[in-house]
């Protein structure tokens, strides 16, 4: 479980808040998709959840415990973290890369060979294929798959992830967003997804959070969004998707 | 092969030895003290900019005023040390700034994500920001290795051996193969350290994308090869170094060279094991006596008079021996007795120049002063000698031009100058057929050739008896004719050296 309370978060001193005041709960096996435009704290806001900002004021808890109380390297290690634009380490091939959280963590050769063939498989990188490819041969896409693969290496039960899927190609990214979906629920992965396409946020989250500015505007579930917006940029936010798929059933339909 | 070539190839191994210690040495504590502080300085801008500054400015000051201020530091000490930690100092700039510029330019969502995966920073550092900056560090160590093989040749100044005995040597006794030899084997050393670290760097270039080790076969065994070779290179040439019982000096120009050759003859023939340590400047070398870092060298009494004691005055030839010996004697060091010759300044012109001028004296000379032009050598004009001389004779030259020695006789051969601050024993005086200039009035010193040991050395009766014969026995034309024989007729010291012990040994 994942808890904000009241939290903030100023850069400059407090003239700004790229987060101001949020409280937000996110219950165990829940995937919460953060949707807001660019420079609307949704980064900010993950960061602080493991710890790579800490809050100018409020609290964070994590399975309960504040944050600034546990063991930095050790709560980092026990979240996995999929990083905006991947972030793998440029020297490290992907067996390597993948292994990284494991290896922290001390586990054995060869436990980490299999963990990794299983994620790398998951992400749909063969693991034969791919386990001796270098970060800079791979596409931005195929790096992404493994920034997945690397955070849900060490089995974590929460996941943290920026903008996952923002560079795979059409097909894959609804292929790998179902898989996605399926392995969360079956191993009650708690899970906040920052992602700036509502169309991603409504086909995988329980609930959506709506940030502009630095503010949290609404949280719930796309039916509560849809059917009680309390801002306007709610509701136009939330008849995009709409909007785009009667206008695609439209042409399909011309199409026939 | 010449016997000349061959001479100098016999010195290789020594000198090698001297180089590769000293450059290894160096650069593995520039290393090791300048990686630490880069990431000390990459962490913290409050640092990092006095810190920069400081090494930059070490950078600045010429790498032979370093030696010199690193000698003074030590209180005198030559040899290894000094040279040692000079190139260091030396080295600590470009490994020092691409520490901090490599470590700076790893990509911030890098550091990010290793971060966030729970990398503690010391992990970080090493599992992820050297790796990455690595490359750049090792270029900046290339540029360090460079220039310390470089610097290295300079550190024959300080006494500690290297490939710049060669040059200096070589420069001084006017031998073009000592120069040639000992510049083709610093470059050779260089280009080779060049070629292996320039390995290093592009194996870690791949590495920082990835690269497997596979594919880098090649490379690394080129390194370990090279390093292979260095590391045989250091043990062959490393003289298991009995401890010699003598040292003897030398300050960096030929007549010294055949002096201090000469003395460890005569102590080898009478079975000590000698070494010889050639080329320090005049306070470094007289230090050292005192210290007992060298044990035997030949200095003049006018330069004691002059430099050490700063005397101005002239009191006479007799009075002059008499009063530097007792001023050495209370330095600690020991006068063994006179050579017999003395070298002194003269006022030199060429023949044909002083007979169209009809100049005889300095005396002569002063009326026409001002329409002449003078050279002197690079202390010259700044002795109380030049001043005295001035004042007695009312000299007053058009110019007066500062020159290296050997540049001076060239200069007025080609009548660029008309006058010169010439050595009496100077084997050039002859070989460009000039006059030494008369000075009734003795402005100019006396300068004694004084064999002065360290007190170590002047205890042993067979020290002293094996120096013996050498007292009073070269005069002013054997010392002047075995110089000209190095200078002039490009023979080797050893020969000049042969032809003195010939007149020693010769029953008087
Ligand atoms: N390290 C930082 N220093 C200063 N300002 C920052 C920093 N990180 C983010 N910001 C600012 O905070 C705001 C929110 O940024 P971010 O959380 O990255 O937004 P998002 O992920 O929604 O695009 C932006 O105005 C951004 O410029
Ligand atoms: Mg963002």
């Amino acid at each position: 479980m994942i808890e904000l309370i009241h939290v903030q978060k100023s850069f400059d001193g407090g003239a700004s808040y790229a987060v101001a005041d949020t409280c937000l709960t996110i219950p165990r096996g829940e995937l919460l998709a953060l949707i807001g435009e660019s420079g609307s704290g949704k980064t900010t806001t993950l960061k602080m959840i493991n710890r790579l900002e800490e809050p100018t004021s409020g609290q964070v808890l994590v399975a309960g415990r504040d944050v600034l109380e546990q063991n930095l390297q050790e709560l980092r290690r026990n979240i996995g973290y999929v990083f905006q634009g991947a972030g793998l380490f440029p020297h490290h091939n992907v067996a390597r890369n993948v292994a990284a959280v494991p290896e922290l963590l001390g586990w054995s050769k060869e436990l980490i060979e299999a963990r990794s063939r299983e994620v790398c498989d998951l992400v749909g990188l063969p693991f034969d294929d791919y386990a001796r490819r270098i970060p800079a041969e791979l596409s931005g896409g195929q790096q992404q798959r493994v920034g997945v693969a690397r955070a849900l290496a060490a089995r974590p039960d929460v996941l943290l992830m920026d903008e996952p899927f923002g560079a795979l190609d059409p097909i894959t990214r609804a292929g790998l967003q179902e898989e996605f979906r399926r392995i969360q629920q079956e191993l009650d992965l708690t899970v906040v997804l920052v992602t700036h396409d509502m169309t991603e946020a409504m086909l995988m989250a329980d609930r959506i959070a709506v940030m502009q500015g630095g503010e949290l505007l609404q949280v719930g579930t796309a039916s509560e969004l849809l059917n009680h917006p309390t801002h306007d940029y709610v509701t136009q936010l939330m008849e995009m998707p709409r909007r785009r798929a009667e206008r695609l059933e439209r042409l399909m339909r011309a199409a026939e | 092969m010449s016997p000349v070539l061959r001479e100098q190839l016999l010195l290789l191994p020594e000198y090698l030895q001297g180089h590769l210690a000293l450059t290894f040495a160096a650069l593995g504590a520039g290393i090791a003290m300048s990686v630490p502080l880069g990431i000390v300085a990459s962490r913290s801008p409050r640092i990092r900019h006095p810190l920069l500054a400081t090494v930059s400015l070490i950078q600045t000051v010429p790498g032979l005023a370093i030696l010199a201020l690193v000698v003074a530091m030590l209180g005198g000490q030559i040899g290894f040390l000094p040279a040692f930690i000079a190139l260091t100092l030396y080295s600590m700039l470009p490994i020092m700034r691409n520490t901090v510029s490599g470590l700076e330019g790893v990509p911030a969502e890098v550091v990010e994500a290793a971060r966030g995966i729970g990398l503690a920073p010391r992990q970080r550092l090493w599992k992820v920001e050297l790796p990455l900056a690595l490359p750049v560090i090792v270029a900046g160590i290339r540029t360090a290795a460079v220039w310390t093989v470089g610097m290295a040749t300079l550190s024959t100044l300080v006494g500690a051996s290297s490939f710049g005995n060669y040059i200096f040597i070589g420069i001084q006794t006017r031998n073009l193969t000592a120069v040639t030899v000992g510049s083709l084997a610093a470059a050779a050393l260089a280009i080779l350290l060049d070629t292996l670290i320039g390995s290093l760097q592009w194996i870690a270039e791949r590495r920082a994308i990835g690269v497997g080790l596979r594919e880098l076969r090649r490379a690394i065994v080129l390194a370990v090869t090279l390093s292979l070779a260095f590391a045989m290179a250091l043990v062959f040439t490393l003289k298991p170094a009995p401890k010699p019982d003598f040292i003897v000096g030398g300050k960096p120009f030929t007549e010294q060279y055949i002096l201090a050759s000469l003395l460890a003859e005569r102590l080898t023939a009478e079975g000590f094991l000698v070494e010889q340590n050639i080329g320090m400047g005049s306070d470094v070398i007289f230090n050292a006596i005192g210290s007992g870092t060298v044990d035997l060298y030949v200095e003049y009494s006018g330069t004691i008079w002059g430099s050490f004691m700063r005397r101005e005055g002239n009191p006479g030839r007799a009075e002059i021996t008499e009063i530097t010996q007792t001023f050495v004697r209370e330095r600690g060091l020991n006068p063994v007795g006179l050579a017999g010759f003395q070298n002194r300044y003269a006022l030199a012109m060429r023949r044909e120049r002083a007979e169209e001028l009809g100049v005889v004296s300095v005396q002569d000379l002063a009326p026409l002063a001002s329409m002449l032009s003078a050279g002197g050598d690079l202390e010259f004009f700044g002795r109380s000698e030049w001043k005295r001389l001035q004042s007695l004779y009312d000299l007053d030259f058009a110019q007066e031009l500062t020159f290296d020695a050997a540049l001076m006789y060239t200069a007025v051969e080609a009548g660029q100058v008309d006058v010169i601050s010439a050595y009496s024993t100077d084997g050039r005086v002859a070989a460009y057929d000039l006059v030494l200039l008369e000075d009734p009035r003795q402005a100019l010193l006396s300068y004694d050739a004084m064999l002065l040991a360290s007190s170590a050395a002047a205890q042993d009766p067979r020290f002293t008896a094996a120096l013996a014969p050498v007292l009073g026995a070269i005069s002013d034309e054997a010392m002047r004719e075995a110089n000209k024989m190095v200078d002039v007729e490009g023979r080797s010291v050893s020969e000049a050296t042969a032809y003195l012990q010939a007149i020693i040994n010769k029953p008087r």
